[in-house]
């Protein structure tokens, strides 16, 4: 966990994470990742073991819940009337992206 | 006054009270449509200078306005938040409105709904004024993340408003609404609040709806109002909380009358105070007002008993994982495919992606997809990720345990006073550090509120944390106003 992280790791992580870092960029995140995951490797001290991870806060006792979830029954949604002129490219029914597959 | 103290700009006005304004438009000696023109040119006058609004929303208000004077007129019972004039903070979207949540990649996105909290306003009479600045995606301490410029905080214009929901903070600092709507995931409605010496709500996790909230970090998102003074915020909330088929965290439980909650005596409340809270870092100034806060609530009749929290130290790591891990899977939907920005330099489709999202996010978004990223990814997953989540469990059972033994805790809201603009840009981590106090309640799901408490010799406000169990907050709510009546 205190692992630093290389030049090489921030470029496969951005690749994953679908952004594209100049040079420049990519040295500042390295440095800037490293500081903060120097700082996380803090909670190496803490001995874990048996601890139930929460990743919900609504399941602890006197949280509130949450509701039950709703019927399984259609009910309507936004009109794609509505929604297609958001889109940057489209033909008010389809989106439009460049081509996938070359013929 | 002392010579020393410094004398704040003009910007500084405090908006006159809910039941004040309502009173007199439920009398028709306030024109709902006059209040909400006057409010216009306030923002015309000051935002050049303090950038808190980006965006208005003039038709719809002076349409909403208009209902409300007729309905007046009618003799119609109004609701609570009858020609009252609140903005919105642009995470939020509107209908129809520009929602950019501060960020390049969603300039032009005109949302085809409304958030509930947006609902639940209109429904109530409230006269919707325009969306407020905030840092991009809601990530940042300072506002200066916001794609749009910084907003200005009005007791000191070279300083920031604190953040992420600086401009729902400045805006009532400087009377640019009676009210506002934020959100904070890890701070970013209390630290604003202490900033610009305004009261902020942190409400239960799920007490109000996330829906039409742009997501950051989905197991953290709250929103919650601003206000002026206690009472007012505290019907604010009373107006957005309840549970909502569109979000299915949103808590079943009943909404109490808030206002009426605050008004009740502090009287035998047992009020904690943990002493990991009054460390280092903390500034002397700060401090001194917070103790001064603790005596005023001695003085009303409450007992002050420390409480230890000692994994307080551990927050800020698992914010900082658990916030960013959800935050990289959250943004991945801003693609260039189905709204907001779409770079036109694409000849694949793997390609219109990573430009979009290289071209469209700012420095800290990408720096916060990246760690979220790695924390996620494949051999690193145990060691950050759930790591982080098994200390997220600690510092909760923590709090509930504290809970057993006091009705409440205060505490600092920030370990200083509104920095200056510039003053933190260059070290991510130091501006992460400052949000030791706030990102505790986060993770644990509890609520708070944010209530001044003093001001620094320079004139710059401190704010008071009022932290109460899950859906306590009318216990909150009743502390911050025996703080607030000390003044």
């Amino acid at each position: 966990m205190t692992a630093k992280v290389t030049v090489e790791e921030v470029a496969r992580v951005a690749e994953l994470a679908h952004l594209e870092l100049t040079p420049e960029e990519s040295g500042a995140m390295l440095h800037d990742l490293n500081a903060i995951l120097d700082h996380v490797a803090e909670l190496n001290q803490l001995d874990t073991k048996g601890v139930v991870p929460l990743a919900q806060v609504s399941e602890l006792e006197g949280a509130g819940g949450a509701a039950p979830l709703r019927q399984d029954a259609v009910l309507p949604s936004l009109d794609r009337a509505v929604v297609m002129p958001q889109a940057p490219e489209t033909d008010q029914v389809f989106f439009k992206v460049p081509k996938v597959i070359e013929r | 006054m002392p010579s020393e103290t410094k004398a704040p700009e003009n910007y500084v006005e405090k908006p006159k009270t809910l039941a004040e304004l309502r009173e007199g438009i439920a009398a028709g000696s306030v024109k709902a449509v006059d209040l909400a023109s006057t409010y216009y040119e306030r923002i015309a006058q000051v935002n050049p200078r303090l950038n808190v609004y980006l965006s208005l929303t003039k038709e719809r208000a002076m349409e909403q306005a208009a209902k409300v004077d007729a309905a007046a007129k009618r003799g119609d019972s109004l609701g609570p938040l009858a020609g009252i004039p609140v903005g919105v903070k642009d995470v939020l979207v509107m209908k129809g409105a520009p929602s950019t949540a501060g960020s390049k990649i969603l300039k032009g996105y005109r949302p085809p709904y409304d958030a509930t909290a947006v609902t639940k306003l209109e429904a109530a009479g409230a006269v919707l004024l325009g969306k407020l600045n905030c840092d991009e995606f809601a990530m940042g301490s300072s506002n200066e993340n916001s794609a749009y410029g910084p907003v200005r905080n009005p007791m000191d214009t070279e300083r920031v408003p604190g953040g992420s929901s600086g401009g729902s903070a400045a805006a009532v600092a400087a009377n640019m609404a009676v009210a506002t709507l934020g959100t904070d995931t890890g701070g970013s409605i209390r630290q604003p609040a202490s900033f610009c010496g305004v009261v902020g709500v942190l409400p239960t996790y799920g007490r109000v709806s996330r829906y039409g909230l742009i997501a950051f970090a989905s197991s953290l998102d709250r929103v919650g109002p601003f206000a002026a003074n206690v009472r007012d915020a505290a019907t604010m909330l009373g107006v957005i909380a309840g549970n909502d088929i569109h979000d299915a965290t949103s808590s079943p439980a009943a909404v109490p009358d808030y206002a009426v909650e605050s008004d009740k005596p502090v009287e035998g409340l047992r009020i904690g105070v943990p002493a990991e809270y009054f460390g280092e870092g903390l500034e002397p100034e700060v401090r001194a007002n917070i103790e001064n806060g603790i005596h005023a609530l001695k003085a009303a009749g409450c007992t002050v008993k420390p409480v230890s929290l000692p994994h307080t130290r551990f927050a800020i790591p698992v914010y900082y994982l658990v916030a960013t891990a959800e935050a990289s899977a959250n943004l991945a939907r801003f693609d260039g495919v189905r709204y907001g920005y779409r770079s036109a330099s694409s000849e694949t489709l793997s390609a219109m992606y990573s430009h979009s999202r290289d071209e469209g996010f700012g420095a800290e978004v990408k720096r916060r997809i990246l760690l979220g990223t790695y924390a996620l990814s494949a051999g690193y997953y145990d060691a950050y990720y759930l790591k982080a989540q098994q200390v997220r469990r600690l510092l909760a059972e923590e709090f509930l345990r504290a809970f057993d033994e006091v009705d409440a805790i205060v505490t600092p809201t920030a370990p200083t006073p509104a920095f200056k603009i510039g003053e933190k840009t260059g070290d991510p981590l130091a501006m992460y550090l400052a949000d030791i106090y706030t990102v505790t309640a986060s993770l644990a799901g509890i609520c708070g509120v944010t209530v001044p408490c003093g001001v620094t010799k320079a004139g710059l406000p401190v704010g008071m944390q009022v932290l109460a169990a899950h859906l306590n907050e009318g216990t909150a709510f009743r502390v911050a106003r025996a703080v607030e009546a000390a003044k």
